[in-house]
């Protein structure tokens, strides 16, 4: 229809350039020609030969890939035609992203043209490609980065999630197939699975409150007290209560798990012995090894909100606690009333984002105790959490779908907790979008 | 008056009464630690915090390149975190620039989308990670654990960027845009010189960030002359915690005293950098 009226167009209708050149973008670079961009239109038409000569072949594969996964075993290999397909999604959107532009452009082009206004020349053209395309410019090296290492990783993880992929489902001697929702389905109706997930699921949140609620309350605390006016040599107090910060953790939690360790640690051997307290089993008793995790976050946690709450009570002016204490108010008072409120609504993001940290803290669990000890009947061991248990499922168990599902489980919680805070953050609400 | 002052005598006693105690569980480990590393022997079985007869014969056993990979364990991990740095300041501060001074399609989109990456951590998807990372070759190499790294600091430090860039004002640049200054002539002169303090935040925790990691390092590396330190001191541990634990002592003091220093030397554009991001963004 479009085609045909535009042979009178041009005289007749006036006021439908907008139109036209729309419907005849849907072949890119035609809108643009009609609109007497030659420029323009050749390079959305060479855009397009050049999109399809070059990925027709990617994109025809990679679609039946992503659909049946392959159908001969050995011959067909179900997770690079994983991969090969979310790179087709890729393009196409992509591909989806230029069409839409070339429709955009021709209709507001159209649009300029029907209200009288003289199209840009070939010269603002160029002008204009470089100011609108800057920006595009200089955000692709990093959106590229981000879209291969990040949000194709991401794809991959949330489609694996739908899939049998595991050690009997493994390429190139098996298929692999789409199962839907089988995977969550298993997780919450198998008895191993089900008592499994809750017992990991269960200590990673107590473990995210404990240790992370000791850390806040320690390092608070600790500002509150060294903040004192009258306590002498604050800057070497404070010196040493960064330490534990200072150190990577990496170094100090290793560290750790050998002053635990049963057979030489110095805890059992020295500590406790001197004490008159016979030796815990810290690292073949779960509830013992847990304990002692928390007791470590606190440990090198604790410095972060102590340098963060130092800094706010030392804004804090004088004066409020002169007209308390004028008021009778007690030191207690004095902390609940003032202190404390301000001190947390200054730090309230950053002990949010604590929580999370916490509830994703692989290292600790991983290298202090391997997330052991082992427990018999089920496939995460004692001081596992969430995602120590999907590293195990990943890397020992070959159960990748499963630990797909799991991994989906969990971003969910932690982008929930994230969007929730961050709709409270005052950037994000002042920050004009668009 | 007398009843004030005891008051504040107690006070003041118990307050460093806590203090002592902290500092003895603060330094306690550094110190038995420190003790470890130059006990002889291997094992702590009979070792003392103070030793009798002290050696620094582990410390010579790291550095022999012969029989030890920790030099360049070392080498690896100062190689990457560096590497990291350089690329993560050059992305995050094109993509900050964009999304701070310019108005495009899919600006609003993609803020969004990069607040959102930026709270899953990107070991999440540790076995796509590892499944794409052999389809590509890019395992068991250095390059591969870089562009990781990069990518999964982009989200958070541009953020982190853009906040302070938005404190910048605007008219600096729409008047040398008068005067006929280009695109990359207002970002190299008049932008980023301005930026230098959060230019220098970013490059700290892009440098401190793959230096601690451990996890992303232990899927994607398995050849032990590739390790960096935190793998690498891992798999001193793993392979016989109580027979070299001395040796790995060693290891742990020279990592935690150089790098504490450059810390507390830097400390406070640390602070600097997480209260904006804190209170910005």
């Amino acid at each position: 229809m479009g085609s045909l009226q535009t042979n009178i167009g041009p005289q007749v209708t006036r006021t439908k350039h907008a139109r036209n050149a729309l419907l005849l973008s849907i072949i890119p670079g035609f809108g643009q020609f009609y609109n007497g961009q030659k420029l323009k239109g050749s390079i959305y038409l060479v855009l397009t030969v050049i999109f399809f000569t070059t990925f027709f072949q990617t994109l025809n594969i990679g679609f039946w890939g992503l659909i049946t996964l392959g159908e001969i075993p050995r011959l067909d290999h179900s997770i690079r035609l994983l991969i090969d397909g979310i790179l087709a999604l890729l393009i196409t959107v992509l591909g989806l992203v230029i069409y839409g532009l070339n429709l955009f452009d021709a209709y507001k082009d159209g649009k300029k043209r029907e209200i009288g206004l003289s199209l840009n020349s070939l010269r603002e053209q160029y002008r204009n490609l470089i100011d609108n395309g800057f920006p595009y410019l200089i955000i692709s090296p990093g959106v590229l980065l981000l879209v291969f290492v990040v949000i194709f990783p991401i794809i991959f993880s949330f489609l694996l999630a739908f899939t049998n992929y595991d050690l009997y489902h493994s390429p190139p001697a098996n298929l692999v197939d789409w199962v839907g929702f089988q995977n969550f389905i298993d997780i919450f109706k198998i008895d191993i699975w089900r008592t499994t997930f809750f017992s990991v699921f269960g200590w990673t949140l107590v473990w995210t409150f404990a240790a992370t609620t000791l850390q806040v309350a320690l390092g608070i605390f600790l500002a509150v007290l060294v903040n004192q006016k009258d306590l002498k040599g604050k800057a070497i107090i404070r010196t040493v209560f960064i330490l534990p910060w200072a150190v990577p953790a990496f170094v100090s939690i290793l560290v750790f798990s050998g002053m635990f360790n049963e057979s030489f640690g110095v805890i059992n051997t020295t500590i406790l012995a001197n004490l008159g307290i016979d030796p815990v089993n810290w690292m073949t008793e779960s509830n013992w090894t847990r304990f002692a995790l928390i007791m470590i976050q606190g440990w090198l946690g604790f410095p972060f909100i102590f340098a963060m709450t130092t800094g706010v009570l030392q804004s804090i002016s004088d004066d409020l606690y002169e007209a308390a204490t004028i008021d009778g108010a007690s030191a207690w008072q004095k902390f609940r009333k003032i202190t404390l409120p301000l001190v947390l609504y200054a730090t309230a993001p950053i002990i949010i984002t604590q929580y999370t940290f916490n509830f994703n803290n692989f290292n600790i669990i991983f290298l202090f105790n391997n997330g052991g000890p082992a427990v018999a009947g089920q496939n995460a061991w004692g001081t596992d959490i969430l995602i120590s248990w999907i590293y195990r499922l990943t890397m020992t168990a070959g159960q990748y779908g499963k630990a797909a599902a799991i991994t989906m489980i969990l971003s969910l919680i932690v982008m929930s907790v994230a969007l929730w805070q961050f709709k409270r953050t005052k950037s994000f609400q002042e920050e004009d979008m668009m | 008056m007398k009843s004030k002052n005891s008051r504040k005598f107690v006070r003041l006693s118990l307050s460093y009464l806590v203090i002592g105690i902290m500092f003895a569980i603060i330094i306690y480990p550094v110190l038995w630690i420190i003790g470890s590393s130059f006990n002889p022997g291997d094992s702590l079985s009979s070792s003392k915090m103070i030793p009798d007869n002290a050696t620094l014969n582990h410390y010579k056993e790291l550095f022999d390149l012969e029989n030890s990979d920790y030099l360049l364990w070392y080498f690896n991990s100062i190689k990457i975190s560096v590497m990291t740095m350089i690329l993560t300041v050059i992305s995050v501060s094109f993509t900050a620039y964009a999304f701070s001074r310019y108005r495009f399609v899919g600006r609003k989109n993609g803020l969004m989308t990069f607040l959102i990456l930026q709270m899953i951590p990107n070991f999440a998807a540790l076995i796509a990670i590892y499944v794409l990372a052999t389809r590509t070759g890019l395992i068991d190499t250095h390059l591969g654990l870089v562009l990781l790294y990069v990518g999964g600091q982009i989200p958070m430090n541009t953020w982190l960027m853009k906040g302070y860039l938005d404190s910048i004002p605007r008219d600096l640049d729409e008047s040398a845009k008068m005067d006929g200054a280009g695109h990359l002539r207002i970002f190299f002169q008049i932008v980023m010189p301005l930026a230098k303090p959060i230019i220098a935040v970013v490059a700290l925790f892009s440098f401190v960030a793959p230096f601690g990691d451990f996890i992303l390092a232990k899927i994607l590396i398995s050849s032990s002359d590739k390790y960096t330190l935190a793998v690498g001191l891992y798999s001193m541990v793993g392979k016989q915690f109580g027979a070299e634990f001395t040796k790995f002592a060693a290891g742990s003091v020279l990592i935690a005293i150089p790098i504490a220093l450059l810390f507390l030397f830097l400390q406070k554009y640390f602070v600097s950098g997480l209260t904006a991001g804190g209170t910005k963004g």
